[in-house]
């Protein structure tokens, strides 16, 4: 049995085509389509509900020590109103989730999970909290929206005043009064644009939307499901918890080295990894060259050598061209390398490229 | 409601058909390709193929999903719409004009439908 977040009335409403995600109803796409609300996103603005996601509250005067000990980024010395993105590992160094920390206080600190691994995520970080601190799960009172594209601060300065806003990428602010309503603005996403994530209560949740949808009308701002979420990530090559990386792929094969410092002292799944040394396998970016859409889970081949799997894939509507990641061989894993995926029996034509596919413009 | 022209007929697996000039002309209903949602790539047959009534003869990708689609007769293209290689969303824009494949000799048909029988599938269909 599925949830419904608290804006599943207005997703019928706005004409969303409803799929189970993660235990919750959520729309896929609504009326015009997932090309239009991905480019809608690049050009102009989208709003997403992300109420799904998972909110988990860590407080006391242990707290610093017991992110530290269960993530693999290292938040000693991060300023209150700073955002983070880390790993959490198992012991084998394998990913348990991907993560945002927000700190607002020494002693409060704020970690947005994956829905589809929040009850596991909070078993895991209950077996591991340190004494002196309190984590408690507050997804179930919390909507979240996600404001993206260039118009967004032109959008959220029709409602607040410039110092209400976040100004710099991963900065939030909290206590900010969108027409009365007590919210969180976070300026992150998952597209690879500008752009926000606002908190609030779920009661505020349907009002928010409709202040957004109102105040965003003039820049173009439409609704956007979980089709285009999902190739805005992939354009911006933003891993996906389940497909980049799982309880048995390792952050720094996923490519993720930036938020794991084995220089810290300790935390959970460092001695696996300091072990395993050097990645065997990589995520690489593939091009498709040949004719057709790589998707996730299919073979990558060099000649008849099996190199890897892909792990997510799609048409990119922005890039106008097909794009997949795959972990791979790190022997075969050179930019420029052609490659072949078997698509459904067929071989279809790839490059390894750079990542990401797709880098915003400012 | 998916528009379905009195004239054509269909299948259960959303492809519609009409005879033209004595080939079969097949493509992908409105509905399917409502379903379907932005199709961004085609694989067509080569000319000279055999197909066969009830197997998938092309494959048909959307942003988010592949899907087979299914010849409705038995035969060897005769034609292929190449057209649609490289603008796969004019199944989108005029599903009944964007057709996939012509058939010659075509024989052994499976279950065909008319328009009111096809419109009560897609709206069982709806349904569940």
């Amino acid at each position: 049995m599925e949830l419904k977040t608290p804006l599943y009335d207005v997703h019928i409403a706005e004409g969303g085509r409803i799929v189970p995600f993660a235990g919750y109803l959520l729309p896929v796409q609504y009326g015009t389509g997932v090309v239009a609300e991905h480019m809608a996103v690049r050009e102009k603005a989208g709003l997403f509900d992300v109420s799904h996601m998972g909110e988990i509250t860590f407080k006391g005067p242990t707290a610093l020590r017991t992110l530290n000990h269960i993530l693999t980024n290292d938040f000693t010395g991060m300023k209150a109103g700073r955002v983070r993105y880390s790993v959490m590992c198992n012991e084998r160094g394998g990913c348990v989730d991907d993560v945002l920390v927000y700190k607002f206080g020494e002693e409060d600190y704020l970690v947005v999970v994956n829905a589809s691994n929040r009850r596991k995520d909070f078993a895991h970080m209950a077996a591991n909290t340190l004494e002196g601190t309190e984590i408690e799960d507050v997804s179930d009172s919390l909507a979240q929206v996600a404001l993206q594209g260039p118009a967004s601060p032109a959008i959220m300065e029709k409602l607040l005043p410039r110092e209400r806003i976040p100004q710099k990428y991963y900065t939030a602010l909290r206590g900010v009064e969108i027409d009365g309503m007590n919210c969180m603005i976070s300026r992150t996403g998952y597209t690879g644009e500008n752009g926000y994530e606002i908190y609030t209560a779920c009661e505020n949740a349907e009002k928010l939307w409709k202040t957004l949808r109102v105040a965003g009308a003039e820049f173009g701002l439409i609704p956007c499901g979980l089709g285009a979420r999902d190739t805005l990530r992939l354009e911006a090559a933003m891993p996906l918890y389940g497909h980049e990386m799982d309880e048995d792929i390792t952050p720094l094969e996923a490519g993720l080295s930036f938020g794991v410092k084995l220089g810290k002292e300790e935390f959970i799944g460092r001695d696996a990894l300091v072990a395993a040394g050097e990645p065997k396998r990589v995520r690489v970016g593939l091009a498709v060259t040949g004719r057709g859409i790589i998707r996730e889970h299919q073979d990558v081949f060099i000649g008849g050598e099996l190199i890897g799997r892909t792990t997510s894939g799609t048409h990119c509507p922005y890039l106008g061209r097909a794009a997949a990641m795959a972990l791979i061989d790190a022997k075969h894993a050179a930019l420029g390398t052609a490659v072949e995926a078997d698509v459904r029996g067929r071989r279809v034509a790839a490059e390894i490229v750079p990542l990401p596919f797709y880098v915003k413009k400012d | 409601m998916a528009n379905i022209p009195a004239e054509l007929k269909y299948t259960k697996s959303h492809e519609w058909l009409k005879e033209e000039d004595g080939l079969v002309v097949v493509g992908l209903t409105d509905f399917a390709a409502n379903a379907l949602g932005d199709i961004v790539f085609i694989n067509l047959p080569q000319v000279g193929d055999e197909v066969t009534a009830g197997e998938s003869f092309a494959d048909v990708e959307s942003v988010k999903a592949v899907s087979d689609v299914y010849s409705p007769v038995s035969g060897r293209v005769a034609e292929i719409n190449e057209a649609l290689l490289d603008a796969p969303e004019r199944v989108n824009q005029d599903p009944y004009g964007a057709w996939f494949i012509k058939i010659e000799g075509a024989a052994g048909a499976e279950e065909l439908l008319d328009a009111a029988a096809y419109e009560a599938v897609c709206a069982a269909e709806e349904e569940a």
